[in-house]
């Protein structure tokens, strides 16, 4: 085997371990989550507040208005497409399996993006609601 | 008898003539037509990949010098208007792996090109305003530019098809009305 093939063969291996560590979480176990450190229960999460807030428009940096919908989309079963024009995969598990299986990355995402539309971070609660909506769209 | 050499002569030209073909084309990354100004090498380094290409394709760092990136990376928490930032061993991870292949690193053909029209002072955060990316655009009009179907300069992959293989060459290059 050449080392070049070897070193493939250790970056598939690496990358399904990776998807194994990756699939550790679930929309619920997420919500559950956001629920203990906004310390309430998970009755306590609103998928209606949720849609709302993916809607509301807020200033960004720029002053334009921005709103989570900018770059997702109308519909989070649809694909987005970034400022650059890349197409951004559908928020909504429904349409993409994928989401909210990642811890990490779902916290990278949302303290990035509630950063550039909201110019904060984003709270457990919102969190919370936010991920309720999304995992009932269909 | 005549016969048989004819035929034998057609197989043999086309045989030679779709191997050139098949060599000739670009085959993603490797240094080919062009003067391998045009087809980036094959890079492979997973941070880089999976992060530069969430939001636009992951831009060959040989399309900017190694100051502009030492930039562009210290202030990723305002990415040209966006927050991008990332953990900071990611962080260093890419930005090492950038200066190895930026446009000044040695032994680095694109980038010879690139920076011969570079002000080395003034270190452009932006690929679109070098000398060098202007000048290989200038005949692109701009009502071509502001079309939906391309959005943004820094979409290479609305003309250049294969833009996330690294393939740049004129030949892979199709126009979206």
């Amino acid at each position: 085997m050449s080392r070049r093939k070897f070193r493939a063969g250790l970056a598939a291996l690496g990358m399904a371990a990776a998807g194994l560590a990756a699939a550790a979480e679930s929309p619920s176990s997420l919500m559950a989550h956001y629920v203990q450190i906004a310390g309430v229960p998970v009755s306590a999460l609103s998928a209606a507040r949720g849609a709302t807030f993916y809607r509301a428009e807020h200033p960004g940096r720029d002053g334009s208005k921005q709103s989570c919908a900018t770059c997702h989309g109308a519909s989070p079963t649809q694909t987005g497409k970034t400022r650059v024009g890349k197409a951004i995969e559908p928020l909504a598990p429904a349409a993409n399996p994928q989401r909210f299986t990642d811890a990490a990355k779902v916290e990278k995402w949302f303290r990035r993006n509630c950063k550039d539309v909201l110019q904060r971070e984003c709270t457990a609660q919102e969190k919370g609601d936010f991920i309720a909506w999304l995992s009932q769209a269909k | 008898m005549s016969n048989y050499l004819y035929r034998g002569i057609g197989v043999v030209a086309t045989v030679t003539a779709l191997s050139l073909l098949a060599f000739s084309l670009p085959s993603g990354g490797e240094a080919r037509g062009d003067n391998g100004d045009h087809l980036m090498p094959r890079l492979d380094h997973p941070a880089w990949q999976q992060e530069c290409s969430s939001c636009h394709i992951a831009y060959p760092p040989s399309m900017l010098p190694q100051a502009s990136w030492r930039r562009l990376m210290s202030g990723l928490d305002n990415h040209f208007g966006d927050d991008a930032s990332i953990d900071p061993a990611t962080q260093a991870d890419i930005l090492k792996f950038l200066e190895t292949h930026a446009a000044d690193a040695a032994g680095n053909r694109m980038g010879r090109r690139a920076m011969k029209r570079a002000d080395p002072k003034m270190p452009p955060l932006r690929i679109t305003e070098t000398r060098w990316f202007v000048h290989e655009h200038d005949e692109i009009p701009q009502a071509t530019w502001a079309r939906k179907s391309v959005g943004s300069a820094a979409n290479c992959a609305a003309c250049h098809r294969d833009a996330e293989r690294g393939v740049f060459d004129d030949d892979s290059v199709r126009i979206p009305k």
